[in-house]
């Protein structure tokens, strides 16, 4: 089987190989205008020169400022309303189809009105990355705690808990899988819709730059960006997994 | 019985206690208060030029829809959406369906699927309106890119997840490849065909829409521009409700889908 996925691995080494190929021939001799495709080596020699002069640093503070502001103000008031509507059957019926049938709407058209309210900085970024993060954390807030089984809970009665010692040794180690997922979900929306509403409309940040750089016919450099910017995603969803891992692995 | 119809029919008037007692009432009442604090609130303290109480929202809606321009621009997101996911699913399926079905393919190529999927496709997007323009064959573009790997992924997943007994069993009865795909992959495909469905309309949703708002000459992004510069907050939020209606009405039609569909798996 090892040598199998030797073969596989070869096989998507050789592919990407090609890709790069592709891309380097259709440049090479000017096929494609390299406004609209730069060549492979300029593009990675200005990824390159970005990494080695730390001239991402400005944006990419902004970005991840707006991301974990949105984040903490998604994940406080996500696990907070969730859990106070997970305490009564009778509100988790009541809000949980609400919050379901809000989440379905695509929420970057509040967008333009976010722009409105909070102007092009990073206010109107970090509200809709917090309405969006909001959603997954609120719904899997409540049906963690709202699926607690209930032997559990008759037997921490029957033993005499107190109100503290159920929440503390019952609901919480039973809901926190389901919540944590929840606040994966959500950090990566909220980072996915910083991202884009950047591109959309703002003053600074990594999705400001990649657009600055497509409008002034610079497009070497807006691929060294979009580089970056993947390579930031792919270290954040990594930073997460192991976070959430680690965290459900903690307290049981 | 007929006390209750006429509870639901004037809910405001009633001693509402039966009423909010059932959780569809109490979430209508609900939404009703949210409704009455923003239309007060807007009432006393916003500043008009942005924000709109509720019932300006509703006039502003009833004035669009006689509004041929952005019934146009409507029809136009519409169209953009559809092709896309038409583009989308004529990829997908086939991509979807060989990965799935050949060992080798999927081995080699599913993870190089994946990790395209796991790329934040933001990121493109000026680099697709540099490519297509900024008509609509960026934002079916743009569409395309999102709505096509939830579909090949999930309809992998489908494939994998078809219990190896009904396979073997298929070919012990000497059962062709063709047969095999045609009996017993293609209809244990079906449910994981229309989750995929859902996931990818709402993907497509997401990346026109966000095409759209990045640019746009002829879509609702160019009158989300307009109302936003022009300072005209309720043509605003009836257009954002118009298009979140559109979106729920699109997903609901999915889900519908994939409920019926599924229905005879299990």
């Amino acid at each position: 089987m090892s040598g199998m996925k030797l073969v596989y691995h070869l096989v998507q080494a050789a592919f990407v190989a090609a890709l790069a190929l592709a891309w380097y021939l259709a440049t090479y001799n000017g096929y494609i205008s390299p406004i609209l495709l730069p060549s492979l080596t300029a593009s990675l020699h200005e990824f390159w020169l970005l990494l080695a002069s730390g001239s991402y640093w400005p944006d990419l503070q902004v970005t991840l400022t707006e991301l974990g502001t949105a984040f903490v103000i998604a994940a406080v008031l996500g696990c907070a309303i969730g859990y106070l509507v997970s305490r009564s059957g009778f509100t988790v019926r009541v809000f949980d189809p609400l919050f379901a049938g809000l989440y379905s709407i695509p929420l970057v058209l509040l967008f333009p009105l976010y722009v409105l309210f909070f102007g092009l900085g990073s206010g109107s970024k970090i509200a809709i990355g917090a309405t969006i993060a909001f959603f997954p954390i609120v719904l899997n807030t409540i049906a963690g705690f709202d699926y607690v089984d209930k032997a559990y809970i008759t037997a921490a009665k029957s033993m005499g808990a107190s109100g503290f010692q159920m929440f503390w040794c019952i609901m919480l180690p039973a809901a926190f899988p389901v919540v944590i997922t929840g606040l994966r979900m959500g950090f990566i929306v909220a980072f996915l819709s910083i991202l884009g509403t950047e591109t959309i409309a703002s003053l600074a940040g990594l999705g400001h730059r990649i657009v600055t750089y497509a409008e002034s016919m610079d497009p070497a450099k807006m691929f060294a960006y979009i580089f970056f910017a993947i390579l930031i995603a792919f270290l954040l969803n990594f930073l997460v997994s192991t976070a959430e891992r680690r965290a459900r692995r903690g307290p049981t | 019985m007929s006390a209750t119809a006429a509870l639901r029919d004037r809910p405001r008037r009633m001693p509402l206690v039966d009423f909010l007692s059932r959780p569809g009432g109490a979430r209508l009442a609900v939404i009703a208060l949210i409704l009455i604090v923003w239309e007060v609130g807007v009432r006393l303290g916003g500043d008009p030029l942005f924000w709109a109480p509720p019932s300006k929202v509703v006039v502003a809606f009833f004035q669009l829809i006689g509004n041929v321009p952005v019934m146009t621009a409507l029809g136009t997101t519409l169209w953009e959406l559809i092709a896309a996911f038409v583009i989308a699913l004529a990829v997908g399926v086939p991509v979807g369906l060989l990965l799935g079905l050949h060992r080798f393919m999927r081995g080699s190529f599913h993870p190089i699927v994946l990790m395209l999927y796991a790329i934040p496709q933001a990121t493109i997007l000026p680099l697709v309106i540099l490519v297509f323009g900024i008509g609509p064959a960026s934002k079916i573009a743009f569409g395309f890119t999102h709505a096509v790997f939830p579909i090949t992924v999930t309809i992998v997943a489908g494939v994998q997840n078809i219990k190896p007994t009904l396979l073997t069993c298929a070919r012990s009865m000497g059962a062709n490849r063709r047969q095999i795909l045609w009996n017993v992959v293609l209809p244990h495909m079906i449910p994981s065909f229309f989750t995929g469905m859902r996931l990818a309309m709402s993907a497509d949703l997401l990346g026109v829409l966000l095409a759209e708002l990045y640019v746009s000459q002829a879509g609702v992004g160019h009158f989300t521009r307009l109302f936003t510069e022009s300072f005209e907050p309720q043509k605003l939020f009836a257009l954002v409700a118009g298009l979140a209606a559109i979106a729920v009405i699109l997903n609901e039609l999915c889900r519908r889908a994939e409920r019926r569909m599924s229905r005879w798996h299990e």
